[in-house]
């Protein structure tokens, strides 16, 4: 069944300045992310996958092409529009988590719901609820500092989720932990991506990483290559 | 789109040292500052409350304190028999004609020699001053060489005090009483009859008349006849006004002063405010990107960084003020430069005066806070988040 | 050498932040720097004290007066070489915002009692000569653009009425520290008019000023003085003029302990701006100082590096501070010159600017000096994670 993307990438391309020196990023990306895909971007280091997902993210301006998610060109969007836009669309996992650290867990995830027009109990009721599918609720009062890098991964999915946005996007989730803990990080990706039909891109360099994703793209110098299906069984 | 208050209170109190040392730099300016502008106001509450506002006060014109005016003893009778003046219960009018000499006595704080208002007064003085009571001795005796003196004087000057007896003029002047005169100026003052230290002090008139009017609001009429008449060169004025006008001058030297030395070094714990914040901005860098990418405006984290150094001027406002506060158990015991003549006061805290300390330090933390705000609101997503 | 180049570079490494400390540091200073000079310009009349001269007044106050018949008796005591009688006038010069010194002198004996009032000599003929002429002080002739020949007219406080008066001569001091912003008019101009409006008022002095021979005797010829005038209706209180003049310094000793207590207050902000900045500067490289332990650094030499640093910081606040505070001394006497008329930083003043510096460098690097000291290498480590 063909249906419409939700993203759909045309003719991307940016490129950074550096004195009279113009370095090319990305050049001339196009493709499509269907909804519910688990996406594994890779390459190797300076490649732009992250630069790329920062772009799909809107925290990052493309310098031509369109990006065009759930009907909304990214484009059109003024800074303070991006800003309301990504609150509502956009969950993040970071390499090194960026947990707040004198917010406790519960309160870290609660933090993308204050964005919100919910009131304080709603608030509450959906941040534990992350927390719950993250299995991390009997660490809700615990700050950061008291919880393990894999613990702390998984607060920040919790906090990815909890306002049910369009797209997760994950940069490196996996590249500051251990293998138990990225092995758990991964599984958990992989049910929130099968079970609850989230749409997931991932930027990594682990081949662990990406074979936990559906598709896999790959990025050198900035143009896009062959994508791979990494579980042609698991197929859409 | 705002990032909540415990945010900012968190974050002040995770960094104590930092947070402490910044606040109490400011509490310090605050403290000077508070401390300066109670200063003016205990010596301005002190003033206003010496006098009533239904007595009229008689000065030649042209004098600018009591000690510079003399009034004859011709023209002090015929104020006195002004119909503006009330009558007592034995029919004589409420006035009193009075003499205002400057003596120099020794403080006993610092060993040398201060001016203290010696003020011949009648009968009708204690009626014009309700507030003058006896708390220690006995009323001096009218045609004796008697004085009483007020607590300031008794607590403050070398032989002073009750049992004592001053030197001056070649005689003896025992002290028989002490009187308590509430927070005015008549508790730095000596009293002792009028007729006995004209004489003493080689004085033929009088400095001035007090006359205790029907009704306060017969002041304008007993004012124009009295300014009016050839006779005396006199000016009058409500006796609360002009007590009044008397701090005039030392209020703005310390208000001037206080305020303008505080202006100075608030500079510098506003810079002590700037440093606190760029280092809160610095070590934050990670979450800001994560702030920005959930959705957090520009805004919002300018709110919510400026919160963080307002909350740290509050605190600062607060130790400050409370220290200051302390003060008000000191009395401040000093010459007034207009009247050249000793007077105590306290340190009065008002809430105008919390108000105004606290708006300061707030200010000195939105200040210090701006632009380490503004550069954690202006820093891109991106270069935050890869500083992780 | 290496080391003192790494400390600088330390010191420097937040541009940013260096550069907020020196200046919070300098602005402190300043203010302390000037505060003290407050307090000398208070004192500036004892400084300008001769031991030659001294202050003859009524016993009971300086408010009382004095007969003008002393004069005489107290030329006559053994040792004193002049007598000028004096009173404070306390004219206003069209409103009380002009205010400036008046006093009434006896001219004749003025100059000689003060060497260090320096005028032309034609100026000082004019002057002497002209019973309504007035004596000014050059900054006060600057202030107000006189000169020789402006007639002007004080209303009078003390003694009522409109006084006109004919500048005849403008003074300047012939060292630093003495005051020239004071107008002198004719005792006898005062007098003469009193004679004729006030009859009861004439012949009345506020102070006579004596010049004694010998500094020495200074005590013995008070003494002198006063025992002629014991049991008089005026009894007399003679004293050196330094101890006249601390005399007023000490009525407003409350509030010049206040300014002083508020410049220590001054000292301490300083002390918070460093030592917080100290501390953050420590913790910030713990983890380098961990480093550098492992490669065989003393913590004793890592304290001092940190003292090093926090020197460099603190010092070059205080050598601006002090820089500045000559020139904001100047702009403080050019416009409040009416308040204080004396107002110059002395060497002392910058001096212990300076020694504050010093201070303030030291404590506020004690407490991180210290810690990175004692820390263990492990434990600097643990905090980078």
């Amino acid at each position: 069944m063909e249906t419409q993307p939700l993203i759909a990438i045309r003719n991307l391309s940016k490129s950074y300045r550096r004195g009279d020196q113009v370095i090319p990023v990305l050049v001339d990306i196009s493709f499509d992310i269907a909804a519910g895909e688990f996406l594994a971007l890779v390459g190797p280091s300076g490649s732009g996958k992250s630069t790329l997902l920062n772009c799909i993210a809107g925290i990052d301006t493309v310098d031509s092409g369109d990006i065009v998610i759930g009907g909304t060109d990214l484009a059109t969007l003024s800074d303070s529009d991006l800003a309301t836009w990504r609150s509502r669309h956009v969950g993040f996992v970071f390499q090194f988590y960026n947990l707040i650290p004198v917010l406790s867990a519960q309160e870290n995830v609660e933090l993308p719901l204050l964005l919100t027009g919910l009131s304080a109990r709603q608030r509450r009721e959906h941040a534990a609820a992350a927390l719950a599918a993250v299995n991390l609720s009997e660490r809700a009062d615990h700050r950061p500092a008291q919880l393990s890098g894999g613990q702390q991964q998984r607060v920040a999915i919790a906090r990815a989720i909890v306002t049910d946005p369009t797209i997760i996007v994950a940069d490196e989730p996996t590249g500051d932990l251990d293998r138990q803990s990225a092995d758990d990080v991964l599984a958990l990706l992989d049910r929130l991506n099968d079970k609850l039909n989230k749409t997931i891109i991932m930027v990594t360099h682990d081949q662990r990483a990406a074979a936990a994703a559906r598709v896999i793209r790959h990025l050198d110098k900035g143009e896009l290559h062959v994508a791979f299906s990494a579980h042609p069984e698991k197929r859409l | 789109m705002a990032v909540p208050l415990s945010y900012s209170w968190r974050n002040l109190w995770t960094r104590r040292l930092t947070t402490a040392l910044t606040a109490g730099g400011m509490a310090l300016v605050v403290f000077v500052f508070t401390a300066t502008l109670m200063l003016a106001e205990g010596l301005h509450q002190t003033l206003v409350a010496t006098g009533s506002p239904g007595n009229a006060i008689v000065l030649r014109k042209g004098s600018e304190t009591e000690v510079q005016s003399g009034v004859t003893r011709d023209a002090a009778s015929a104020v006195t028999t002004r119909p503006e003046i009330a009558v007592t219960a034995d029919g004589r009018p409420l006035a009193a004609r009075e003499s205002v000499v400057l003596l120099a006595l020794t403080k006993k704080s610092t060993g040398k020699v201060s001016n203290v208002v010696v003020r011949g007064v009648e009968q009708a003085s204690l009626a014009l001053r309700p507030i003058v009571r006896i708390m220690a001795g006995r009323l001096p005796r009218p045609g004796t060489f008697e004085i009483m003196v007020g607590e300031n004087v008794a607590k403050g000057f070398v032989g002073a005090g009750l049992g004592q007896s001053l030197r001056f003029a070649k005689r003896e002047w025992p002290v028989v009483g002490v009187f308590d005169a509430g927070n005015t100026g008549f508790s730095s003052e000596i009293w002792g009859d009028v007729e006995q230290l004209l004489p003493a002090f080689g004085r033929q008139g009088f400095s001035v008349v007090v006359a205790g009017l029907r009704d306060p609001s017969a002041l304008p009429a007993f004012k124009a006849a009295i300014e009016a008449d050839p006779r005396f060169q006199a000016e009058v004025w409500r006796e609360t006004r002009y007590y009044e006008k008397q701090s005039d001058m030392m209020r703005k030297f310390l208000t001037v002063l206080g305020v303008a030395l505080t202006a100075i070094f608030s500079l510098g714990a506003m810079i002590g405010a700037m440093i606190t914040m760029y280092a809160a901005v610095a070590s934050r860098v990670p979450e800001i990107g994560a702030l920005r990418a959930m959705g957090f405006s520009r805004g919002g984290i300018l709110l919510a960084f400026l919160l963080e150094s307002l909350l740290l001027g509050g605190l600062g406002g607060l130790a400050g003020v409370g220290l200051a506060a302390l003060l008000g158990f000191v009395t401040f015991s000093t010459i007034n430069f207009q009247t050249f003549s000793e007077l105590a006061f306290r340190f009065a805290l008002t809430p105008k005066i919390v108000l105004l300390a606290l708006a300061f330090s707030l200010t000195m933390g939105v200040v210090g806070g701006f632009l380490p705000a503004v550069r954690a609101a202006r820093m891109p997503i991106v270069d935050a988040l890869r500083q992780g | 050498m290496l080391l003192f180049r790494l400390i600088l570079k330390n010191a420097f490494r937040h541009r940013l932040r260096a550069l907020l400390t020196i200046l919070g540091v300098a602005v402190a200073l300043l203010a302390f720097g000037l505060l003290r000079t407050v307090l000398d310009a208070w004192n500036s009349g004892v400084a300008a004290s001769s031991a030659n001269r001294l202050v003859t007044r009524n016993a009971i106050s300086m408010t009382q007066s004095l007969p003008y018949a002393y004069r005489m008796r107290i030329r006559q005591v053994t040792g004193v070489e002049t007598v000028a009688a004096g009173s404070w006038f306390g004219g206003i010069y069209i409103d009380e915002k002009h205010f400036f010194a008046n006093l009434a002198i006896e001219a004749e004996d003025f100059f000689t009692l003060y060497p260090e009032i320096v005028t032309s000599p034609e100026e000082a003929r004019a002057f002497v000569q002209d019973r309504k002429g007035a004596l000014v002080g050059v900054r006060l002739a600057e202030r107000f653009h006189w000169k020789p020949g402006d007639t002007i007219t004080l209303r009078g406080t003390i003694y009522p009425g409109q006084w006109p008066m004919t500048i005849r001569a403008v003074y300047r001091a012939a060292r630093p520290g003495i005051d020239e912003s004071t107008l002198y008019l004719h005792w006898s101009y005062l007098d003469e008019t009193l004679k004729k409006t006030m009859p009861h008022r004439a012949g009345q002095v506020g102070f006579f000023m004596i010049g004694i021979a010998d500094p020495s005797q200074a005590a013995a010829v008070s003494k002198a003085i006063d025992a002629l005038f014991v049991n008089s209706q005026a009894e007399t209180l003679t004293e050196t003029e330094k101890a006249f003049q601390l005399g007023f310094v000490a009525m407003s000793s409350a509030i010049l302990l206040a300014v002083e207590a508020v410049s220590y207050v001054v000292i301490l902000i300083i002390l918070a701006v460093a030592a917080n900045t100290m501390a953050m500067a420590a913790r910030e490289r713990s983890g380098e100082f961990a480093v550098l332990k492992t490669l065989g650094f003393r913590g004793g030499t890592l304290s001092l590096m940190l003292l090093g640093e926090s020197m460099i910081l603190s010092m070059a606040g205080a050598l601006l501070g002090v820089a500045s505070l000559a020139p904001a001394t100047a702009l403080v006497a050019r416009t409040l010159s009416q308040y204080f008329p004396i107002f110059a930083v002395s060497r002392e003043t910058m001096l212990l600017g300076l020694g504050f510096g010093v201070l303030v460098g030291v404590l506020a690097a004690i407490v991180p000096a210290w810690r990175v000291r004692t820390v263990g290498i492990a434990s600097a480590f643990r905090r980078i994670g």
